[in-house]
């Protein structure tokens, strides 16, 4: 399964990294893949650390385990840094991507020993300006689309149409911003 | 024409739920099943089912209305978890020996205490003698579809027993993968209406439901439940080639997995058997001869074909997610080991205990108990029988 692509989100709970996997998983479902998206449940509570995954591949997936060698991790809060390994088991020539104002010498003294392809974008920015509220998990799901390729820009911005419709069906009100954050997030996403 | 869809393992159960349209839904919210009753009272009030959907206070109340909706005449459905089921317990039994076949979505998570709410196969292994049919399903997909079966097989007047249909809690509940769906038409027309024999609604024939049964009868009552339950096996398998040709997915009583030519078998159930075939794969690409027996009719249980399969085996591991505490291996490794000493079939069994409180479970893990199969096999020796996987030191 050498197409399979596995990714990792880090981010505290109400910040939607789960919602951000589920929606990830859809956008990949919908351009013919096979697909997991998981959180790993823990005590539910706002601020607390929570991880989830993903898989994404051509073929069938059989394997129910949490992801330990993630192909991308995804850091929804530049706090968890601190406190969280985040690069565990990410694979080298891999990537992470972290929402963050830090610059880059700061994020690889905190990644230590991480020599890998590092990734950041502002996604509060983003969020403030498209959305008018901090909802980083909109930008981070099109920052990870975009370093790892999974699927196109064109084909993942007009699935999302779709699903933003689905979910955001009692407000539709939201729907243009969160097109708006995605837009702004695949732009902003830069290389460390 | 199947419609391809992604789902979580709840929401495919509770698809599979509406499609069937019982008469009568009863449940209590309980983790990680919760969503189950959720996404069904939601089809209820946009009146996309019939269903009278009975909000009890407790599951206890939702047996005990699934046992009067069934005995009414009704065909009736729930879901629950865990300590959920515990509560039931009473229920449960009353269920089988009234020969009620109520549908349960049991999705496992580990019986308290101390409080967890992850997955392990403790509420399922709480109720294996409780004379109800227990099928379980990989992933979202077999869910859904042994949902799909359940009221043929139940319902059948050789057996009018309960069925639950068993997936993991969170691993299997709780993630969103690709599905299968078929169409509404399509399974209306498979799961057909309910035509009970006897039922108290019914003002032709006057019955009572539940009365005493002492010394005179109980055990005769007993042995029709037990033979309702060895006919099981073959209206199980009659269905499941029913469901084949709508499908196109076959369903046995357990899944072979590369055992046809298996030297190291692991014998296991639910979302692990998954993980157990990525592992297999990656020990076959080595030139280890690695299989599966996934078993999915656990109650009842096929110990002569199972028997039958391992027979060629030279090492066979049972992983049980559920520890019976008894000091001499999980349930499902003594069901496997007794199958095979009935048959006359000795082949060297370790009992693992995994996955307990939701413990992760790894390919590498799995190619572990493997490696220890093959030592077993090189060195002629057990050692011991009884191991854990995944416990830490």
């Amino acid at each position: 399964m050498s197409n399979l692509i596995e990714i990792r989100w880090h981010g505290r709970g109400g910040q939607g990294a789960k919602t951000a996997s589920l929606l990830l998983a859809d956008a990949a479902f919908n351009t013919g893949k096979y697909i997991q998206g998981f959180p790993e449940y823990g005590p539910e509570r706002m601020g607390a650390p929570i991880t989830a995954y993903n898989r994404i591949s051509d073929t069938p997936i059989t394997v129910h385990s949490n992801i330990y060698e993630p192909n991308y991790v995804v850091v929804v809060d530049d706090t968890l840094l601190d406190s969280v390994d985040v690069t565990a088991g990410l694979k080298p020539d891999g990537a992470i991507i972290i929402n963050t104002t830090k610059d880059g010498d700061e994020l690889k003294k905190s990644l230590k020993n991480y020599s890998g392809s590092i990734y950041k974008i502002d996604a509060r920015k983003v969020s403030m300006e498209t959305l008018g509220k901090y909802f980083p998990n909109t930008p981070m799901l099109a920052a990870v689309v975009k370093v790892s390729g999974i699927m196109s820009e064109e084909a993942f911005l007009e699935d999302m149409i779709g699903s933003f419709k689905h979910k955001f069906a009692k407000k539709p009100e939201v729907i243009e911003g969160n097109m708006k954050a995605l837009e702004m997030a695949l732009k902003e996403v830069t290389k460390v | 024409m199947g419609i391809r869809e992604r789902l979580s393992g709840n929401e495919a159960a509770a698809i599979a739920m509406k499609q069937i349209n019982p008469d009568v839904v009863a449940a209590f919210p309980i983790t990680p099943s919760t969503e189950i009753p959720q996404y069904f009272s939601s089809f209820v009030s946009n009146g996309q089912v019939d269903t009278e959907f009975v909000a009890v206070e407790s599951e206890h109340s939702a047996m005990s209305a699934c046992i009067g909706a069934e005995s009414a005449g009704a065909r009736a459905m729930t879901a629950t978890s865990a300590n959920g089921l515990s509560l039931m317990w009473e229920m449960i039994y009353i269920a089988s020996s009234l020969r009620l076949p109520i549908v349960m979505s049991l999705v496992n998570r580990a019986v308290s205490g101390p409080l967890n709410i992850h997955n392990d196969h403790s509420d399922a292994m709480g109720v294996r003698d409780a004379g109800w049919i227990m099928l379980f399903s990989e992933t979202n997909q077999e869910a859904y579809d042994n949902l799909i079966m359940a009221h043929k097989i139940a319902e059948h007047k050789d057996v009018q027993l309960p069925l639950m249909v068993c997936q993991d809690g969170f691993i299997t509940s709780h993630s969103i993968e690709n599905i299968e769906l078929l169409e509404d038409d399509v399974v209306k027309n498979f799961v057909g209406k309910y035509k009970p024999e006897h039922y108290l609604l019914n003002d032709k024939e006057p019955i009572a439901v539940g009365p005493l049964d002492l010394q005179a009868y109980l055990f005769e009552h007993k042995a029709q439940q037990a033979e309702a339950m060895r006919n099981a096996k073959k209206v199980i398998a009659e269905v499941a080639e029913e469901f084949e040709k709508i499908s196109g997915r076959k369903y046995e009583f357990f899944e072979k997995y590369k055992l046809d030519d298996a030297e190291l078998v692991v014998v296991c159930m639910n979302s692990t058997a998954g993980t157990t075939k990525a592992a297999i794969d990656e020990l076959r690409a080595q030139g280890i001869k690695a299989g599966l027996l996934k078993i999915r009719m656990f109650r009842p249980f096929p110990a002569e074909e199972v028997a039958e399969v391992l027979k060629n085996a030279k090492a066979v591991a049972v992983l049980d997610k559920a520890d019976s505490l008894n000091g001499c291996g999980g349930a499902l490794f003594e069901d496997v080991v007794s199958g095979m000493y009935v048959s006359n079939i000795h082949v060297p069994t370790l009992s693992y205990v995994y996955g307990i409180g939701g413990r992760d479970t790894t390919v590498n893990e799995i190619k572990t108990v493997y490696t220890d199969l093959s030592k077993v096999v090189s060195s002629g020796s057990i050692d011991n029988p009884y191991r854990y996987l995944g416990l830490r030191k």
